[in-house]
């Protein structure tokens, strides 16, 4: 599969160094016997908003704070800049940190939060001060600055977060779930806010999210992890497009998987004999692997056609009842089930009923499903 | 319970018959003291002369002069070592002898006072016969017996303090530059200040009211409050004791009124703050998020 050189770029647009910056090699963390973190490598190049996505409990977590050095790893290297930080404690390392809960002190004022990192390394007063009214511009909080936590709302404790860890001009930002506290609104115009900031200030920043939107918004590239393993690693199009196994597939947005084994294998078109499908499933590419192998394709929801007219078996083709339709203005999600059982979801754009002068489909109807066969992903695990 | 319905009478009059149990003997003990007659049971008339004759006894200015000397030191040493003891209960996860640690912390709470005392007295003793020192009994013994006690009360406070407070405020502050030490004293001990305040006063007021352990670890000359008000009852009633009694409970309650009204103001403060927050956050966001006039408005 693509190996994620292909130019990334962030919205901004911000040069984006080709040079690994912080590397990742064989990091391994045990709790007792179960791997947190299992044999992780991972290369960042400066100037990059990396993002780590996994449901709850996958390591990314664990990952995140050996990076800050919370936690000692129980194998592996990591190396920033060239100096290997590996056994550094995390009050030497250039790293900072937002943490989920924002960790705010609360018997400080804004002020004095975002000054704490800047007195512990002993910078002269006059630079404490101009570096902290730096900071409370670029998150647009100067008149807040003599405010307690507790009396600013939770947007506002979000970027007084933020200008904290920022405010040491860190080598590296590690941002914890950096809106998982705010509620969903918010959180989707402070995302681009986010970004903006981090551009502004060109940090090179790896988050963790468990929220596969936020991190597709804000991110240059994104890792996948589960059970402790990074699963892949790219672009969130390269994600999306070609994920490399069924569990990227149906974690980044909704697919459709065809479970099957090959039974043509040429260079320029694969045939897997599905059950589920009822039929085959033609690929307009070859693949690597003997007949007979057990793959499965997936098929995004938007590439799954659906007509009424009358149904000739042919691949990449079935036909089946509709069992539900979920109406969403623009589009609509129909749920077509095949004689097999399997329940296959189609987006189709409400236009294209209207374009071909048609009454849309209602439920029971039987209609048919099709694709084009150069759109199918075949995965081997 | 009773969802918002009114109390049944029968429950109403045992309620009061419980609080009259209570608080009748306090309120006749406080009238009493203004009695002028010798007798502590008959009623000779209002006056205020054992107020007086209080004032003029020296054996009880001397108590309550090293009452209050004691227990302002054994609250201070037991602040000191209880709150460190309750740091390590809470922040250094399992170690070695973990358990036997806790539970030896808690123990003073629990053992009776008199096996304490006595254990202490013997240790005293002991240590007297080898080392020549403490030379005397009073002033150090007691103050090191009442800390003892007072510590596990300190450290049980302190310690569920910080398991209520975020780990990662500790972290954060590690995280930008300080070490553990520093942490301690910028972050830590400012967040359970409360909790120490609270572990200080407790430990006055028991100090203050400690009798057994006293009675024990006191020598010639070093006689407390407590001691004085015992040994003059086994004497008699004295209507001198019940002015002495009369001050103090109106000292302790002006006390914990106003620590009431300082915590609730304080309370209330934080809570109309957290109030304008939200509102301020729920209005609309001028055009730029605020940049433009913010930093024209800076301070």
């Amino acid at each position: 599969m693509m190996d994620a050189v292909a130019q990334p770029k962030t919205a901004a647009g911000a040069q984006v160094d080709e040079k690994p910056y912080l590397q990742i090699a064989g990091i391994v963390k045990k709790f007792g016997d179960h791997f947190a973190v299992d044999h992780v490598d991972l290369t960042i190049r400066r100037h990059e908003i990396f993002a780590l996505l996994g449901s709850s409990g996958c390591g990314k977590s664990t990952l995140l704070r050996m990076l800050a050095g919370m936690e000692r790893p129980t194998a592996g290297k990591i190396i920033l800049d060239g100096q290997d930080i590996t056994a550094l404690a995390p009050y030497d390392r250039p790293i900072n940190m937002m943490f989920q809960s924002y960790a705010l002190f609360p018997h400080m004022t804004v002020e004095q939060n975002i000054a704490f990192g800047l007195k512990q390394d002993r910078l002269p007063k006059d630079q404490i001060a101009a570096r902290v009214t730096e900071m409370l511009d670029l998150v647009q909080l100067r008149k807040f600055a003599s405010r307690k936590p507790y009396q600013l709302s939770g947007g506002q404790q979000q970027r007084v977060a933020l200008a904290r860890s920022l405010a040491k001009r860190p080598k590296l930002l590690l941002l914890d779930e950096p809106l998982g506290a705010l509620d969903k609104k918010l959180r989707q115009q402070t995302q681009l806010e986010l970004v903006n900031t981090l551009e502004t200030v060109g940090v090179t920043c790896i988050m963790v999210t468990h929220d596969q939107e936020e991190a597709m918004t804000m991110a240059s590239r994104i890792g996948i992890m589960s059970e402790g393993r990074l699963l892949q690693v790219g672009t969130p199009t390269e994600i999306y497009d070609f994920p490399n196994c069924r569990f990227t597939a149906e974690f980044i947005g909704e697919t459709n998987i065809f479970g099957g084994q090959v039974v043509v294998d040429e260079p320029h078109c694969v045939e897997i004999e599905s059950a589920e499908l009822g039929g085959r499933i033609q690929i307009d590419h070859g693949i690597t692997g003997p007949k007979g192998m057990q793959v499965w394709a997936s098929i995004r929801p938007e590439d799954v056609r659906l007509d009424r007219g009358e149904f000739t078996p042919a691949p990449n083709a079935a036909r089946g009842k509709i069992e539900d339709i979920a109406y969403l203005g623009s589009y609509s999600i129909y749920h077509v089930r095949l004689p097999s059982g399997k329940v296959v979801k189609s987006v189709v754009p409400s236009s294209r009923w209207y374009e071909a002068g048609e009454e849309p489909p209602t439920w029971g109807e039987s209609v048919n499903i099709r694709w084009r066969p150069d759109l199918p992903v075949v995965l081997t695990m | 319970m009773y969802n918002g319905n009114p109390l049944p009478k029968t429950l109403k009059g045992v309620l009061l018959l419980g609080f009259l149990f209570l608080y009748v003997p306090i309120v006749s003990l406080i009238i009493y003291s203004f009695n002028a007659s010798k007798l502590v049971t008959v009623w000779g008339g209002f006056s205020t002369r054992w107020y007086v004759s209080l004032i003029q006894n020296d054996q009880i200015i001397s108590a309550v002069t090293l009452s209050i000397k004691i227990a302002l030191a054994s609250a201070t040493a037991a602040v000191v070592l209880g709150t460190i003891a309750g740091f390590v209960l809470a922040r250094f996860g399992r170690f070695r002898g973990s358990t036997l640690f806790a539970g030896m912390m808690t123990a003073p709470m629990v053992m009776p006072e008199v096996i304490t005392g006595l254990s202490m007295l013997l240790l005293f003793i002991s240590m007297q016969q080898f080392f020549g020192q403490p030379s005397e009994r009073g002033f150090f013994t007691i103050w090191a017996g009442h800390t003892t006690l007072c510590m596990a009360y300190v450290a049980v406070v302190v310690r569920s303090r910080l398991i209520e407070i975020d780990k990662s405020l500790e972290e954060a502050a590690m995280d930008l530059g300080a070490r553990p030490m520093k942490i301690f004293f910028l972050i830590t001990l400012p967040l359970v200040s409360q909790a120490i305040a609270s572990g200080f006063l407790l430990s006055i007021t028991l100090s203050l009211d400690d009798l057994v352990t006293t009675s024990f670890l006191s020598g010639p000359g070093a006689t407390t409050l407590p001691m004085v008000i015992f040994s003059k009852v086994r004497l008699g009633l004295n209507p001198e004791i019940n002015a002495l009694a009369a001050i103090t409970v109106l000292l302790v309650g002006i006390f914990v009124l106003v620590a009431n009204y300082l915590m609730l103001s304080a309370q209330r403060n934080r809570m109309r703050a957290m109030a304008a927050a939200m509102r301020e956050n729920d209005a609309p966001a001028p055009p730029g998020n605020g940049a433009g006039g913010a930093v024209a408005t800076a301070p």
